[in-house]
């Protein structure tokens, strides 16, 4: 299984273009790095692989087929802030169980505490939110991941543990991963291969 | 210098400020409650007493008599409980009609185009005009009053649930939940529901007052509850034949009552809206 994307462009208004011509490609058993400057347009790729963005130019395809876009959509999105993504008025087991129920396995790799359910998005910490809207993301019917900086305000040991168990995942259920950062090192250690976005974006 | 802030003086020193704001709704509930319950228990067909008419307040009548005898304070009592009632059937009503509007609204472009047309076109009518014609329309009567002020105060709540809403359903987690592949009304009980309730609260309650105002004025003008109901806008537009005869007391203490009670709401509403949204409390 193939994500595609090919000749993306695409400009928040006329005066300038945040992508042109943007082409890159994601096995399902791959895990894909890119690199790039801050306010470079990566986020907005992201948003663009995932269907958050609509009207923009060029295709996004799986298998060169469209992605339907009523259903669960196949491409998940994990954002840079887990706090903005969890309602403040939902408890955690509800924030947990929205896309799916997850195994106590997968909770247990990733080191989620069953205490932790009974508790309010902001009465937990960046890191250990972290672990909730990665684990919701990984449904049975998730083929590709977009994780757009998701570890970028963790400390080095939590960074470590949240991406070993995300690729012990995702390698046992043969799902792609397009994995953005800032940090060289890290893209080293954990990437098949590593797109530099400058390259990538002709504008 | 002394630097004890003025909510640290007196008599409940010791309260921290959301103990006092607490104990202010619990308090002004109270009264509201007790003025209600004892309006309802009261046999409002007063027997009428020749032998005492037009008297001025005394310790046996101390809102005084009115020309048939009848004693003032009782017959206040209960025309305010019949103003809370209606003021709460009011507020009710048109909250629900907000909330449905708001959410109507956000289901896309076009339905909140014909939301905000809606909201400019009844707010661009003098309430009182309103409210008169939807009375008539109704037939008057407590249903009638009750209706003209539900539909012509559902305006401002809807406009604040409107934008409460679009903003909420820009968020990360509403996106999110789209892509979860979560149905539009999932998404509006579920997320967005919980997230307006504490707003759908205290305009609820900031309604009353309005609400009350309104249905008195509305009767005393002769468009709202039928002459032998003991409705506080009877009582004051029925005195004003006798206020040229001297008799003060027939206007004065029931429209004082309801300003008070109209008051006490007005507090309850804000002291509620504090608790909810803290970040209005220095305003």
């Amino acid at each position: 299984m193939e994500l595609k994307a090919e000749n993306i462009s695409f400009s928040y208004n006329k005066k300038r273009q945040i992508l042109k011509d943007v082409s890159l490609s994601v096995n399902n058993n791959q895990i894909i790095g890119l690199i790039g400057d801050s306010g470079s347009g990566k986020s907005t790729l992201c948003k663009i692989l995932a269907g958050y963005i609509s009207h923009y130019s060029g295709n996004v395809t799986i298998d060169g087929n469209k992605i339907p876009d009523k259903d669960y959509y196949p491409v998940q999105l994990i954002f840079q802030h887990p706090e903005k993504t969890m309602n403040p008025k939902w408890k955690m087991e509800k924030v947990l169980n929205e896309a799916w129920t997850p195994t106590q396995e997968l909770k247990d790799t990733f080191g989620l505490k069953d205490s932790w359910l009974t508790r309010w998005p902001s009465e937990l910490s960046g890191g250990e939110l972290q672990r909730f809207s990665i684990i919701r993301a990984l449904n049975p019917k998730t083929k590709f991941i977009i994780a757009d900086e998701i570890s970028t305000m963790l400390d080095a040991v939590t960074q470590v543990q949240i991406w070993d168990a995300l690729i012990k995942h995702a390698k046992a259920n043969n799902i792609g991963i397009l994995a953005v950062s800032h940090d060289p090192e890290l893209l080293e250690v954990i990437c098949d291969d590593i797109l530099h976005f400058n390259e990538i974006n002709k504008l | 210098m002394n630097k004890t802030p003025w909510y640290n003086k007196g008599l409940f020193s010791s309260l921290n400020l959301r103990q006092k704001t607490l104990l202010t709704i619990g308090l002004t509930g109270l009264v509201l409650l007790i003025i209600f319950i004892s309006g309802t228990l009261i046999n409002g067909n007063l027997p009428t007493d020749f032998s005492i008419k037009m008297q001025a307040p005394s310790f046996s009548h101390p809102f005084g008599t009115d020309w048939m005898g009848r004693d003032m304070l009782i017959r206040t009592l209960k025309g305010l409980s019949l103003s809370i009632m209606i003021g709460l059937g009011a507020s009710i009503i048109s909250s629900i009609i907000a909330t449905i509007l708001a959410f109507v609204a956000s289901f896309n472009k076009y339905c909140d185009e014909f939301v905000s047309w809606l909201i400019d076109l009844f707010a661009s009518i003098p309430h009182i005009l309103l409210i008169m014609m939807i009375s008539i329309a109704l037939g008057k009567g407590a249903f009638g009053v009750t209706m003209a002020v539900a539909f012509s105060h559902w305006v401002n709540l809807t406009r604040v649930l409107r934008a409460e809403v679009l903003q909420i359903n820009t968020s990360e987690y509403v996106n999110l939940s789209r892509k979860f592949g979560k149905s539009k009304l999932w998404i509006a009980r579920q997320h967005i529901l919980p997230l307006v309730l504490s707003q759908i609260f205290v305009g609820t309650l900031l309604v009353f007052p309005h609400a009350i105002m309104h249905e008195s004025s509305v009767t005393f003008l002769g468009f709202g509850l039928s002459p032998h109901e003991p409705a506080i806008g009877i009582i004051l537009s029925e005195s004003m034949t006798y206020l040229a005869m001297g008799a003060w007391w027939l206007a004065f203490f029931p429209g004082i009552a309801l300003l008070i009670v109209v008051l006490l709401f007005d507090i309850i509403g804000e002291n509620l809206k504090r608790l909810v949204d803290p970040s209005e409390a220095n305003n």
